[in-house]
């Protein structure tokens, strides 16, 4: 594929589209786009020479009367990443993305989105992103298209390319034989698919998705991620997510995991996961308290039972299991070396486990809205 | 910056399929009217595809005329000036209230859509709060005219001539009326967060504005306290004039049209049609302003 390119001043540029049909669309008359992408550029840890930072946070809180939903983010996610926001319910992922988007102010620190000031330029900000909200923000009384044309004249999309371009998202998300429908007859995994179409229509520098997939079933949610992975490869785009999912999170090329607003660790899920060092051992033992006093008594390490198992933490997992089998007295009838998991980097990090099972009251009811709504 | 791809998407298509560029446009005059004009159609297209509000909205008019106007007409049979049926001397007034709920309703569905999350979208927008308000005033002032214009049919029952004239200038107060009506809607619903709340409050205020606005009484020879409610009653402005076009067009003694429509007065001082009207679109500007005024602050 050839990496897209955006010029300091663009100049207008002859869509090549599906049909083979040429539309030259005017330049933005902003005259500055903010962002560069230089082909050459790789994810350069942040160094000077990189790629302007589309996403720049310094300080940011936020407070709700008692509720501190943010207290105090830095971070900076570079043109073309992926970046994840990783938090169980209530840490403040919803709060960060609405002041980010201009949807909120925050109570201090600052925020800049494609260069531009969150809090005085608001609309250069508006301009460059496209959002896809945790709860629907679907009109189910309007058809696909409906939705998708209303977007398109509130962002000013050029007359001629609305067709083109709509027809373009709807294809990539496969809507498109499904335009004329009411959105109230859609499946949740469908609605969804049609807010990221629609948060794509105006080709925007950021797309922001607040829990892409929460609420779908993992069928859907998969595909909602073959979507985005797409989209990465085919837009010229910046993608800043929240999940509370933690497989979801290694399609990131980094993530910050957030507990109760602050960031308690960032970097690649790679990096993260091996600065914990060490790997998750399970042993099945005939006797497993005696087990666990030798592992203490011999190898100093601290055990416990967990899902069935002796379970212990230790560098080099597997040069440790040839030591284990002849050292350890006790007769062991099997054992499983993994990796550490982002479940396990949450732990540490956090000292406890996502709790990704239950939505929160909240979340349940709105998502019951939803659907009453959906039906109707 | 290269970016890779996880999945299987196959180079050549991705180099067939080429991403559309579009520019977002910056503000302009331009891009403020598509904005207001796209407000505009959903309320239109909503309009259109919910036909049970347009009949559930002809119920309440079409009850106080036929029921209460004929029952009402039988009591004062022989004693009204000029033998007047009373259904037209409260038709008017009762035109009025057929845009009253859903010139309000209109506007409480931004309550609605904040609930169910559809304003965000609206709120994101790179666009100015105030086209945003100006579209709905408008939509919301069509389709509640569109309403009128339902009930302005019916005319014919309640004696009323179909003067191409009056019509007219029933379906330009209609107008003026249903927009101050969605901009004091409007203003209402950018602060209230439920819609539950949003309906009790105007359930609670439309009542009275239609009682006090002698649209079912004259105006003249009421108690002082009543006399002072009625003037300080917006609808009273709107009632007014369209009652007074309704009498011009029917053929009466004067002194019938004087007692039935004596026009407002303000201490005695007869408040022309065209100040009358004024009052009404100088409030509904204002209401619309305060509106925009709330739209632009955020949490
Ligand atoms: N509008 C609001 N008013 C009061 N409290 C809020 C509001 N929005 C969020 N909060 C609180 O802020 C915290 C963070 O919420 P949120 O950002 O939605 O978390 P997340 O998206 O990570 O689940 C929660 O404790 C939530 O109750
Ligand atoms: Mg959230």
């Amino acid at each position: 594929m050839s990496p897209t390119v955006r010029r300091q001043n663009p100049i207008p540029v002859p869509a090549r589209l599906v049909s083979g049909v040429t539309v030259s669309i005017p330049p933005s008359t902003t005259g500055s786009q903010p962002l560069t992408m230089a082909a050459a550029d790789g994810p350069a840890d942040g160094a000077a020479g990189g790629p302007r930072p589309v996403i720049e946070v310094a300080g940011l809180a936020k407070r709700y009367g008692e509720v501190e939903a943010v207290r105090g983010i830095d971070l900076t996610v570079r043109a073309g990443e992926t970046f994840g926001f990783l938090g169980p319910n209530g840490a403040g992922k919803t709060t960060t993305i609405k002041i980010l988007c201009t949807l909120a102010n925050a109570t201090s620190g600052s925020a800049r989105v494609a260069g531009f000031d969150t809090a005085t330029q608001r609309d250069a900000v508006r301009r460059n992103i496209g959002l896809v909200f945790q709860d629907t923000t679907l009109d189910g009384y309007l058809t696909a298209e409906q939705n998708l044309r209303f977007h398109a004249e509130l962002y000013g999309v050029p007359k001629a390319a609305v067709l083109p371009r709509m027809r373009q998202v709807l294809d990539m998300v496969g809507l498109w034989d499904r335009k004329d429908s009411l959105v109230s007859t859609f499946s949740g995994g469908m609605q969804r698919r049609l807010e990221i179409a629609r948060g794509l229509l105006h080709a925007p520098h950021v797309l922001f998705l607040d829990e892409p997939t929460v609420g779908l079933d993992p069928q859907t949610r998969s595909s909602i991620w073959a979507y985005i992975n797409e989209l990465k490869g085919r837009e010229d785009i910046t993608i800043f997510l929240t999940t509370h999912y933690m497989d979801e999170a290694e399609h990131c090329d980094r993530i910050a995991i957030i507990d109760h607003g602050q960031i308690v660790a960032i970097d690649t899920p790679e990096a993260l996961k091996a600065s914990i060092g060490k790997d998750r051992v399970q042993i099945q033992t005939a006797d497993d308290q005696a087990a666990i006093a030798a592992l203490a008594g011999t190898f100093g390490l601290d055990a416990a039972v967990h899902e069935g198992a002796v379970t212990f933490s230790v560098a080099s997992g597997e040069q440790f299991v040839p030591r284990l089998f002849t050292e350890l007295g006790i007769p062991i009838r099997s054992v499983s070396v993994s990796r550490p998991s982002l479940d396990d980097v949450f732990m540490s990090y956090t000292g406890k486990t996502i709790r990704d099972a239950e939505a929160s009251g909240t979340d349940a009811m709105r998502q019951m809205a939803a659907r009453f709504r959906g039906r109707r | 910056m290269i970016m890779v791809t996880d999945t299987a998407a196959p180079a050549t298509e991705s180099a067939i399929v080429e991403s559309i560029r579009v520019a977002v446009p910056e503000h302009g005059l331009q891009h403020d009217l598509r904005a207001i004009s796209i407000v505009w159609r959903r309320e239109l297209i909503r309009f259109r595809t919910d036909r049970l509000r347009a009949v559930t909205a002809l119920v309440q008019p079409i009850l106080f005329l036929f029921i209460l106007g004929t029952g009402l007409s039988s009591l004062a049979r022989g004693s009204m000036p000029g033998n007047v049926d009373f259904k037209t001397f409260i038709y008017p007034g009762v035109l009025a209230m057929s845009v009253l709920f859903t010139a309000i309703f209109s506007a409480g569905s931004i309550v609605w859509d904040r609930e169910f999350g559809f304003l965000r979208e609206i709120l994101v927008a790179p666009v100015s709060r105030a086209s945003i308000v100006i579209g709905k005033c408008l939509g919301g002032a069509t389709i509640a005219t569109f309403q009128g214009i339902i009930f302005l049919a019916l005319a014919g029952f309640a004696h009323v001539p179909y003067n191409p004239v009056l019509l007219l200038t029933l379906v330009g107060e209609l107008l003026l009326l249903s927009f101050t009506l969605t901009a004091f809607g409007v203003m209402m619903a950018a602060r209230i967060t439920q819609f539950q709340a949003f309906m009790a409050l105007t359930q609670m205020l439309v009542m009275p504005l239609f009682f006090l606005s002698g649209a079912l009484y004259p105006l003249s020879g009421l108690p002082g306290w009543l006399t002072i409610l009625t003037r300080i009653d917006p609808l009273t402005y709107v009632v007014g004039p369209m009652r007074h076009a309704v009498f011009s067009h029917l053929s009466l003694p004067t002194g019938a049209q004087h007692v039935l429509a004596p026009g407002l007065t303000w201490a005695g001082w007869a408040v022309p049609v065209w100040l009358s009207l004024g009052i009404v679109a100088v409030m509904g500007l204002a209401m619309m302003s305060i509106a925009i005024e709330q739209f632009r602050k955020t949490e």
